[in-house]
């Protein structure tokens, strides 16, 4: 397929997920503020928040105080924000539009649909509840996307790049999500355990839809240590890095081409470390530490990514 | 226009309805309006959710609009349809050998059935396509033929189209709404089918492929998705399976044509372009083009590619040319014309230029390379002072214009926010050219939305109708 095809592909399928992870985020966020804490805590949760998703300057310039008002303007509406759900929303329709030959006619419609009625939405003031019911939306919205590729897609090349998008985006977002707890505790230094700190532990599983399977999986007390393992780890939880890595692996061997060798092996590589990876190693790196080098990685496989199929190599 | 009263495609003079439309007549009659008001705001959103719109130039970037959709078809019966049929392939094939002629031993200029300077100085000509032997010597694989029909019934050609004509996604789409509306209209109609216009599309393209390719790769070549035409590009390439592709995909190796995929480079042997020719080949025709591919020509006078329609066809389409289309059919067909033209006054023709001036509010100006209904004069509802302003124009450069009576389009019932009243329309139905000369039965029928207005571009506030051929 075209290279270009590809790129637009795999792009729309990166954006999808990224407004729903971005969702999901700020739901976690949200639900963390309604507890009862100071101010001061749940500034340091938007901070972090911010800061995870590297928009803290550019946020401060255009708003400057941190509140829940502003954070939520800033993350979900405003257009002037190259990352908000409003510009991921639209930059997955603009890149569908422009393949749209190669999506099914289904595919173009819920995508074009997601646009239009965020568009509506974008344009009405929300209240906090109607702000929850609108992290829902994008979240359904994702899972009808993601459906209708699944249900409706030839299994060609096309659907590979859209998968591979996919799973190297909520990689990335997983390990956001997982990070900003650190952020939020730690520097702190307070207690692993308190009543806080577990509230604060299963909002984030919920984020993931974790909240069950922690649940089924472990039967037992909320520890950071088991909710780390569960998202890093654990083969069988869909939005675990493990998981996702393995995904990128199989949708990237099903489009490897000549050039892409060295790509497919450091996707081994790290896929084959998550696999026979103990949580304790990674404790004893430290989680911040280990999951930014997993950013690291990540970053570079989608620019090789890039490079080997997307941009046009045959000069 | 003022004081004739139009043909009205439903009604006959007495106010009776004539039998083609009287199934839907009287389906009309018995569907409750409130029924109707539904299914037409679900049209809408329907067009809407699957984006169905074009960009508008000229506005906010990435504006898009919807043509307005109506719901009420355009009927033509099937003795009438076969004669519009045979009549508009009779044309594109004279076309088409009028081309060829042009670009190697222009028998007809030596013939002296069409002034020479008239094809040598114009701007659509092409130098650069003399002497090139193209598959099967078809150079407008894909014409869209504008037909009007006037006062007392008869059919006129309007206009050609043998550059890039577009319309036919609505053609198809409005089938397919009109389908999804209102399937009991199709159970009491035998409406001929328009569907497979892809496929034919498809194989009258492959059919065309440089000699020996066994099974051509075919791509569509488009400008970009900021192309008021996107939807239809996307829409086309996707219905035949193909490639749509822009320039940045392509490049010229060796004299063939390649776009670069994600296996490497892939050969094309059939380029359908939707780009104008100024912008196919930035080393022969505009240097600034960013949509063209760098050497196309070259391999194309190899032999290499195909390119379809072929660069130069708008030496045919032109308007300065198409008062001696009739003269075409005659000198290479031998046959007489089976549609008519519309009386044209050429400027450049002294006389015509006299005649023209003196009856201009009478009259429809066009500038001869004018589309979309820019730079045109309707005589009859202009102002005096639009009048005197074209008229100067006229005189700085006659040749320039033509002119022609102004037509009483026929007219056909059409939703408007007043109720249901008659608005002027045309027809624009697609001939293929390539193995054979083939069409499907139907084309787009564009109205005219604002009371008296004879303009149906879309870029103008025209909507569009499903267009029924009946098959008995």
């Amino acid at each position: 397929m075209l290279s270009r095809t590809a790129d637009h592909l795999y792009w729309m399928a990166r954006y999808t997920e990224r407004a729903e992870n971005l969702a999901r985020m700020l739901e976690v966020n949200s639900r963390m503020s309604l507890l009862p804490q100071g101010a001061e805590i749940v500034e340091q949760g938007w901070v972090a928040t911010l800061t995870i998703i590297g928009l803290l300057d550019a946020f401060r310039q255009r708003y400057g105080a941190v509140t829940p008002t502003n954070a939520i303007a800033f993350l979900v509406f405003d257009r002037d924000n190259p990352q908000s759900i409003y510009s991921c929303v639209r930059a997955a329709r603009e890149n569908a539009r422009a393949v749209r030959g190669t999506l099914t006619s289904e595919i173009w419609e819920t995508i074009n649909g997601t646009w239009l009625d965020m568009r509506v939405a974008g344009m009405r003031s929300s209240s906090d509840a109607e702000v929850g019911n609108f992290f829902d939306w994008v979240k359904h919205r994702a899972h009808l996307t993601r459906g209708v590729i699944q249900g409706t897609m030839l299994r060609d090349e096309a659907w590979h790049f859209a998968w591979l998008g996919t799973y190297l985006e909520r990689s990335d977002s997983t390990a956001r999500i997982l990070d900003v707890k650190y952020h939020l505790l730690l520097p702190r230094g307070e207690k692993v355990g308190g009543a806080a700190d577990y509230y604060q532990w299963s909002a984030l599983l919920h984020s993931v839809s974790a909240f069950e399977i922690y649940r089924r999986v472990y039967r037992d007390l909320i520890t950071p240590r088991r909710v780390a393992e569960l998202l890093v780890l654990r083969d069988d939880m869909p939005r675990s890095i493990r998981r996702c890595m393995s995904q990128v692996h199989t949708h990237l061997m099903a489009v490897r081409n000549a050039h892409s060798a060295e790509t497919e092996r450091r996707a081994g590589e790290l896929q084959a470390s998550l696999h026979f990876g103990r949580i304790e190693d990674i404790f004893d790196i430290g989680l911040h530490e280990y999951l930014m080098q997993f950013m690291g990685r990540t970053r570079d496989l989608g620019e090789r990514v890039s490079r080997d199929f997307l941009v046009s190599a045959a000069d | 226009m003022p004081g004739v009263k139009p043909y009205d495609e439903m009604h006959a003079e007495d106010g009776s309805v004539r039998e083609h439309y009287r199934a839907f007549a009287s389906w009309l009659a018995r569907t409750p309006s409130d029924r109707v008001a539904q299914k037409r705001a679900e049209a809408d959103s329907l067009f809407h959710r699957v984006g169905i719109t074009f960009a508008v130039y000229g506005e906010e970037a990435g504006t898009e609009r919807l043509i307005p959709f109506d719901i009420v078809p355009r009927i033509i019966p099937a003795r009438e349809w076969q004669q519009l049929a045979a009549g508009l392939k009779q044309r594109v094939r004279a076309l088409n050998a009028f081309i060829a002629d042009i670009y190697h031993g222009q028998e007809i200029l030596a013939a002296g059935r069409i002034p020479a300077e008239e094809v040598l100085t114009n701007g659509h000509y092409r130098p650069e396509m003399q002497g090139i032997d193209v598959p099967g010597s078809i150079y407008a694989h894909i014409a869209g033929i504008d037909v009007v029909r006037a006062g007392a019934g008869e059919f006129y050609v309007l206009e050609d189209n043998l550059r890039v004509p577009s319309g036919v996604s609505y053609m198809l789409e409005d089938r397919r709404m009109m389908m999804r509306l209102f399937p009991e209209l199709f159970a009491r109609h035998s409406v001929a089918p328009v569907e497979h216009y892809p496929d034919l599309l498809l194989e009258n393209l492959r059919s065309v492929a440089p000699p020996g390719v066994i099974d051509p790769t075919v791509a569509l070549l488009t400008p970009g998705a900021c192309n008021s035409a996107y939807f239809e590009h996307a829409f086309l390439a996707q219905q035949m399976g193909i490639e749509l592709v822009e320039g940045q995909d392509l490049y010229i190796e060796d004299e063939f044509l390649y776009m670069r995929t994600t296996r490497g480079p892939q050969r094309v042997d059939v380029i359908y372009r939707r780009i104008d020719d100024d912008f196919l080949d930035p080393l022969v025709f505009r240097p600034d083009s960013m949509l063209g591919i760098p050497g196309l020509l070259t391999a194309y006078r190899s032999g290499h590619v195909t390119v379809a329609n072929a660069i130069g066809t708008g030496v045919a389409d032109d308007k300065s040319i198409y008062p001696y289309v009739p003269e075409m059919v005659r000198f290479y067909l031998g046959e007489e014309p089976i549609l008519a033209n519309v009386p044209t006054y050429v400027l450049r023709r002294k006389e015509d230029l006299d005649y023209t001036l003196a009856h201009l509010s009478e009259l429809v100006v066009k500038e001869v390379h004018g589309a979309g209904g820019y730079g045109m004069l309707i005589g009859p509802t202009a102002s005096r002072a639009q009048i005197e302003q074209f008229r100067e124009r006229i005189v700085r450069s006659p040749e320039k214009y033509i002119a022609q009576p102004t037509l009483t389009l026929s007219a056909c019932p059409t939703f408007v926010e007043a109720g249901v009243a008659p608005r002027h329309l045309d027809l624009r139905p697609f001939v293929l050219s390539g193995k054979d000369v083939t069409m499907v039965p139907g084309g787009l029928t564009r109205v005219a939305l604002c009371e008296g207005s004879l303009v149906v571009n879309s870029s103008q506030g025209g909507g569009t109708k499903d267009t029924w051929v009946l098959e008995t």
